[in-house]
């Protein structure tokens, strides 16, 4: 417990590092999984802009990169990342790849969700004169936005478990804080208050995700 | 000149599996819906009924023949194009089909904001469409606060906020218990009359036609069989399969099951007896059979009333001397249509 309050700073800079790699994976991965997401979606054969070759190439390459454990992919990925960020380690290298892991991860949630969008209100959008990127926009987004937002409150919670891993490239968050002086230097009070901080997060973006589908779907 | 003018449209679809044959939806359909019409299009399922209608509005392109709407040739027109003609065609649906995420003036508004209106133009449009169809306390409910007729209402007022010619009505009160079905086809009604807006109802319901509409089509396997004024097909169906519609909703020559029932209850000679509007009446018919000295009485039946126009088909059971029930029979078959059953 002593060792805790000595390194009672470096415990929240680790807190704060975690919070930074979530929030700037959300950022970056989110957009590009929305993005890759809805061209999956409405390339698919007797979709709104259907494209075969679109959807059979992006529909592979995610699945190629998809099921690979991260901590592989982010040793695969570094040599790329120092190539278009500048820095093959830390958190920002951490950051890098985790937000083109998350954004294959995304996108096929993104495309689960738009799926279940009844069929029935983007005809009666079509008869209207609507064209298919204000469909889009105005109908499909709008109409699986609830899904949606649980679906990214389930992924946000995997990144955090990924940001755990920033340690092996040199980089900290709270998962590098309980490895270094909490299991390696046999202080298990250490890496418990990183789990419960971990906890508390995960807990807390749980609630704030399904507090806000809910809102959304006012059911 | 028509509003919807279909010369010779064949839509197909290409094999469900792998070999096999291509499903033919819609075939060599030539059809004239004229302006102010309410045009009934009725057929089992799978006859081709919401095929043609998407024909109509292009929400798919046809495989041949020629669609003219207003005059203007649909079929090879760029889906830029094609999307402003859908401005003007309304369409309703069986599910309703409204936007869950949007509340009932975001759904009216929706179109309005697709064709480029400004907000402070939506806003009175909107209004304005509510009040026609009796939802303005409801302007900021969602759809799943609304019951089946006040969500087809919300459809109803959606297809018309842009001022369509045209409505396409794809089982529109298929969904709907029968009293709000007469509701909705009431306000189905008043759209025709008061904003003479052309219909298009599709159907499987008989009672449907005979309530709204004033030309029917009868399809059966992408044709289209029959069609014409709905009280010429109602009183006279040529076809078999509209016979077989038409007998849902009225009650004809009874069938050999129905007459085998009868002959058990009643002595004598069954006949049928057809009335049409403009035909003898009959009072003249029955003063006839009386003036014979034959003793009658009605034992099968019904007269119906399409577009205010009377028809019927009345069966009796008669019973008198063979001589002289052939020759009122003969004398009345030369003003009316007389069936009488083997
Ligand atoms: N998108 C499609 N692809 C392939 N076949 C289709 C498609 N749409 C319709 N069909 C086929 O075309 C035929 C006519 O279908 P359609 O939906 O027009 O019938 P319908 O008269 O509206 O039937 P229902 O009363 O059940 O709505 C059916 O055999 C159907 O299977
Ligand atoms: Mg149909």
């Amino acid at each position: 417990m002593d060792r805790l309050f000595e390194l009672g700073s470096e415990f929240w800079v680790a807190a704060y590092e975690t919070l930074y790699m979530v929030a700037l994976t959300l950022l970056i991965g989110g957009a590009i999984g929305l993005l890759l997401g809805v061209v999956l979606y409405s390339t698919r054969p007797g979709s709104l802009l259907p494209n075969r070759a679109v959807f059979n190439v992006l529909n592979v390459v995610i699945n190629f990169f998809r099921p690979i454990p991260f901590i592989i992919f982010l040793a695969a990925v570094q040599p790329f990342a120092r190539y278009v960020i500048g820095v093959g380690i830390g958190n920002d290298a951490l950051v890098f790849s985790l937000s083109i892991a998350a954004s294959f991860a995304i996108s096929r949630i993104v495309e689960q969700n738009l799926i279940t969008v009844s069929p029935g209100a983007i005809e009666a959008a079509r008869a209207m004169g609507a064209g298919p990127v204000r469909i889009l926009r105005t109908v499909v987004i709008p109409e699986a936005l609830g899904p949606l937002i649980l679906g990214y409150t389930f992924i946000v919670v995997a990144i955090v478990d990924m940001t755990a891993m920033a340690g092996f490239i040199g980089g900290g968050g709270l998962g590098n804080f309980a490895l270094v002086y909490g299991y390696r230097q046999f202080e298990p009070a250490i890496t418990w208050a990183a789990l419960l901080l971990i906890v508390i997060f995960v807990q807390a973006l749980q609630f704030f995700g399904n507090w806000l589908a809910r809102k959304v779907l006012r059911r | 000149m028509a509003l919807v003018a279909l010369k010779n449209v064949t839509k197909t679809y290409p094999a469900p599996e792998k070999g096999g044959r291509e499903v033919v939806a819609v075939d060599d359909v030539t059809l004239d819906i004229e302006p102010g019409d309410v045009y009934g299009i009725i057929g089992y399922s799978g006859a081709g009924k919401s095929t043609l209608v998407r024909l109509v509005n292009a929400l798919e392109p046809a495989s041949s023949g020629s669609i003219e709407f207003d005059g203007r040739e649909l079929t090879g027109l760029p889906e830029r194009e094609l999307r402003k003609v859908r401005l003007g065609i309304g369409m309703i649906f069986q599910q309703f089909n409204l936007f869950t995420s949007k509340t009932v003036q975001g759904n009216i508004a929706y179109p309005l904001k697709v064709a480029g209106w400004s907000k402070a133009e939506i806003a009175p449009r909107v209004a304005e469409l509510l009040e026609f169809v009796g939802l303005s306390d409801k302007a900021k409910s969602y759809p799943e606060q609304l019951s089946g007729g006040q969500k087809q209402r919300v459809g109803i007022a959606r297809a018309l906020a842009t001022s369509p010619r045209l409505l396409l009505a794809d089982e529109a009160t298929s969904a709907l218990d029968p009293e709000t079905t007469q509701e909705v086809l009431e306000l189905l009604k008043r759209v025709n009359r008061e904003f003479g807006v052309t219909i298009v109802v599709i159907t499987h319901e008989m009672d449907v036609i005979q309530s709204i509409a004033t030309k029917v089509a009868v399809m059966d396997g992408g044709r289209v069989i029959e069609n014409g004024d709905v009280f010429e097909v109602f009183s006279a169906p040529q076809n078999t399969s509209s016979q077989r519609f038409v007998s849902t909703v009225v009650k004809g020559v009874p069938s050999p099951a129905e007459l085998a029932v009868l002959r058990e209850r009643h002595e004598g000679r069954i006949v049928t007896i057809s009335f049409r509007d403009g035909d003898a009446s009959q009072a003249q018919v029955f003063l006839e059979l009386a003036r014979a000295g034959l003793d009658f009485e009605l034992v099968y039946g019904g007269i119906n009333d399409i577009q205010g126009r009377a028809f019927g088909h009345l069966t009796l059971a008669i019973r008198g001397e063979d001589a002289a029930t052939d020759a009122a029979l003969a004398s009345i078959a030369a003003r009316v249509e007389v069936t009488e059953a083997a």
